[in-house]
């Protein structure tokens, strides 16, 4: 056992690693093995139901009749339903696993007590699950991405602080020596999301809000779960992940650096982007616009330090899968993070407010680049913390071009769609009517990218099934999708 | 970036000052806002009955506000005014009764700022929730049938009731009756009416 996981464990790096320090990754990713593989079994259980959700959802939109004559079903409890299964079920617990394990190996440090982590992650799944009842069976808050009914939360945020108490005192019984880029973003985001959480939910329940400064609330929290929580731990994963298979270090520490302060800074002020023309004092919504707009400074940072590191081995796409699924997407991040640039841009706003080509551009985010950066990390963390690799190329090949493909005709669709929507809502001599008829087709176009999404999530789910069965095959090298060029 | 304190330290400021400008900033100046009353004590916005306020808790459970929106912008901002979904761009005043505020985020359908205005006959309502194409036939509304109840007439057709001539849900000789959740829906419905004037919002007479 302990030998065939010594293999995996020098492999990707290929350099000449002490034989002590394989021993304590050996270490660490035994105390891992546990809690990780929960958190990933049951991000992926989410993940299959999410997508079953959103599918529903979609399809509702042009096939209104379909399933309505149940409450639990309606259109406005799917949507949502959907949402907060792919965030909170899916997303979140990747990025925890992925997270602890990322801590783990960075401090070199064994995760300690892990049946801890275990249990909150127990409490975190019985918590999305009340919540998801509740919102089927009525009582959503109706917030955005806060729609959990007040007696799921603090299950959720109790389960969720001993999980970052668990990193943070990872990080603080850390093995002297270099911290690195991942461990900023990793330290930040545990504790960012326990203080947006629990800040957001106190502000909306304990605390009597009304009117307006609800609307403030909900998209301060609402875009920093993405910004001060999802965002980084993608980040930490590409940050690790990229110069790790291709052995090297990453380009520039000064870069590093730079990307992490000033996102930290200016994605926090972003929020009220989503309140433009609203019912709010002019000053608020423009500083969003103007932090908005300095995302330029961060963004371009992290793409250009992934570039140079990334540069001379592009070739290497071909042969790791976690390298081909990472890569996309941090090429996917400043991607998206570009185009929210642009749609906070007033004039440009004007016609995304309100319409598809938001939800094309959330999905992009969410998906596009959380979601595959998730999808690479697990294909490298599993093989190490199950003891053997994954079974077949052919299904990771699958899998990655139609998640591929599917997110690139799922966000078309809704860009274009909402592109067209948002032309016409604001010449008023369009009717309703035109509206309508005129995004029916992308909305149509649109279900059909989410069923290719979906088979690639049972291709995956099934692959990591049978890992998890130890089905994979036993020693040997790490699977490629064609053997890379040796060497390195 | 080798200590925790200090790394701590920059993660917390970072976190609060965005906090302070986001969250405690607008609470601060607009927290305390009050509706405002007219010479004869009238208050604006008008509080709601509270049949209509539980008619907001039933447009929350049903995910009313993932397609329709509860703002108008002003006219730099987007057609809203144009398309004559209000007669005055919404300030914050018009939503201090308001918990949670349904601002809304998209418009596959349209704006529902001012649906009490255009549309005031509950009867109409209650048609178009029951079966949404039987009002707009271009409509992507979902149906909420169940919100209502079908039953044979016996003798005197029910207070409430109302017939769906020609719909297949509802056999010949029934009627469809709304549940109290219904009733609240369309009364709060009803209730959505931001025409008054306001100090900050002053409603210009339109020009005939």
């Amino acid at each position: 056992m302990s030998a065939t996981l010594q293999t995996t464990v020098a492999k990707p790096s290929a350099s000449t690693e002490a034989e002590g320090e394989v021993v304590q990754r050996v270490e660490v990713d035994a105390s891992c093995r546990i809690p990780v593989l929960f958190f990933f079994s049951s991000a992926i259980c989410w993940l299959l139901l999410g997508s079953l959700f959103g599918f529903l959802a979609s399809w509702k939109m042009h096939n209104p009749g379909i399933l309505d004559d149940w409450s639990w079903l309606t259109w406005g409890r799917v949507r949502v339903a959907h949402l907060n299964m792919v965030a909170y079920g899916w997303a979140s617990q990747a990025g925890i696993g992925t997270g602890l394990w990322l801590m783990s190996r960075l401090c070199r440090a064994p995760l300690r007590a892990p049946g801890v982590t275990v249990v909150a992650g127990i409490f975190w799944n019985i918590g999305v699950t009340v919540g998801i009842v509740g919102i089927l069976a009525g009582h959503s808050q109706s917030i955005e991405w806060l729609e959990f009914p007040a007696y799921a939360t603090p299950l959720l945020f109790v389960a969720y602080a001993l999980i970052g108490i668990w990193a943070v005192l990872m990080f603080v019984n850390r093995r002297p020596g270099h911290v690195y880029v991942s461990q900023w973003y990793l330290l930040a985001a545990f504790l960012w999301f326990p203080w947006l959480y629990g800040t957001a939910n106190v502000l909306m329940q304990a605390f009597p809000l009304k009117g307006v400064t609800y609307g403030a609330v909900n998209w301060w929290y609402a875009h920093n779960v993405l910004g001060l929580w999802f965002t980084p731990i993608g980040l930490a994963s590409a940050y690790y992940m990229i110069p790790k298979v291709i052995g090297r270090p990453v380009h520039s520490y000064y870069l590093s650096a730079l990307g992490f302060w000033t996102l930290a800074l200016f994605y926090s002020w972003n929020g009220m982007h989503h309140l433009i023309g609203g019912p709010f004092p002019i000053w608020l919504i423009t500083a969003s616009v103007v932090a908005s707009f300095m995302m330029l400074i961060p963004v371009l940072t992290v793409a250009i330090n992934h570039h140079m590191t990334m540069r001379g081995h592009f070739g290497l796409l071909a042969s790791s899968p976690t390298l081909r699924f990472t890569v996309f997407g941090a090429m996917v991040y400043t991607l998206v993070s570009l185009q929210g640039v642009t749609m906070a841009i007033p004039v440009w706003n004007k016609i995304t407010h309100f319409t598809h080509y938001t939800v094309g551009h959330a999905h992009l985010g969410m998906y596009g680049f959380f979601t595959m950066t998730m999808f690479g990390a697990m294909y490298y963390i599993v093989p190490r913390l199950v003891g053997c690799e994954w079974r077949s190329p052919l299904m990771i090949k699958w899998h990655f071009w139609l998640s591929a493909y599917g997110i690139i005709f799922m966000v078309a669709s809704l860009s274009l769609g909402g592109f067209l929507q948002g032309s016409y809502l604001l010449d008023k001599d369009y009717t309703f009517k035109q509206i309508v008829e005129g995004t029916l087709g992308f909305l149509q176009l649109r279900s059909v990218s989410g069923i290719a999404l979906a088979c690639a999530h049972l291709v995956f789910a099934f692959h990591f099934v049978l890992m998890l069965l130890r089905l994979g095959r036993k020693g040997g090298e790490a699977t490629y999708f064609n053997s890379p060029e040796t060497g390195a | 970036m080798n200590s925790l304190p200090r790394l701590f330290i920059g993660i917390f400021v970072v976190f609060l000052f965005a906090w302070g400008g986001l969250v405690a900033m607008p609470y601060l100046q607009l927290g305390g806002l009050q509706p405002q009353a007219d010479e004869e004590g009238n208050q604006f916005p008008p509080a709601r009955d509270p049949l209509a306020e539980e008619g907001a808790q039933v447009y929350a459970a049903n995910g009313c506000m993932y397609c329709h929106s509860q703002q108008i912008r002003p006219e730099y901002a987007g057609s809203d005014l144009g398309r004559e979904w209000g007669v005055r761009r919404t300030v914050p005043r018009d939503y201090v009764n308001d918990r949670p505020v349904f601002l809304g985020t998209m418009r596959t359908g349209p704006d529902l700022t001012n649906v009490g205005l255009r549309l005031q006959d509950p009867l109409w309502h209650h048609r178009h929730l029951y079966n949404p194409q039987s009002m707009v036939n271009w409509s992507i509304m979902p149906a909420f049938r169940f919100l209502y109840k079908v039953q044979r007439v016996k003798g005197k057709p029910h207070p409430d009731g109302f017939a769906m001539v020609g719909d297949p849900t509802v056999p010949e000789g029934h009627e469809v009756v709304p549940t109290k959740e219904a009733k609240a829906l369309v009364a709060y419905l009803i209730s959505l009416k931001r025409d008054y004037a306001l100090k900050e919002a002053p409603v210009t007479p339109t020009e005939p």
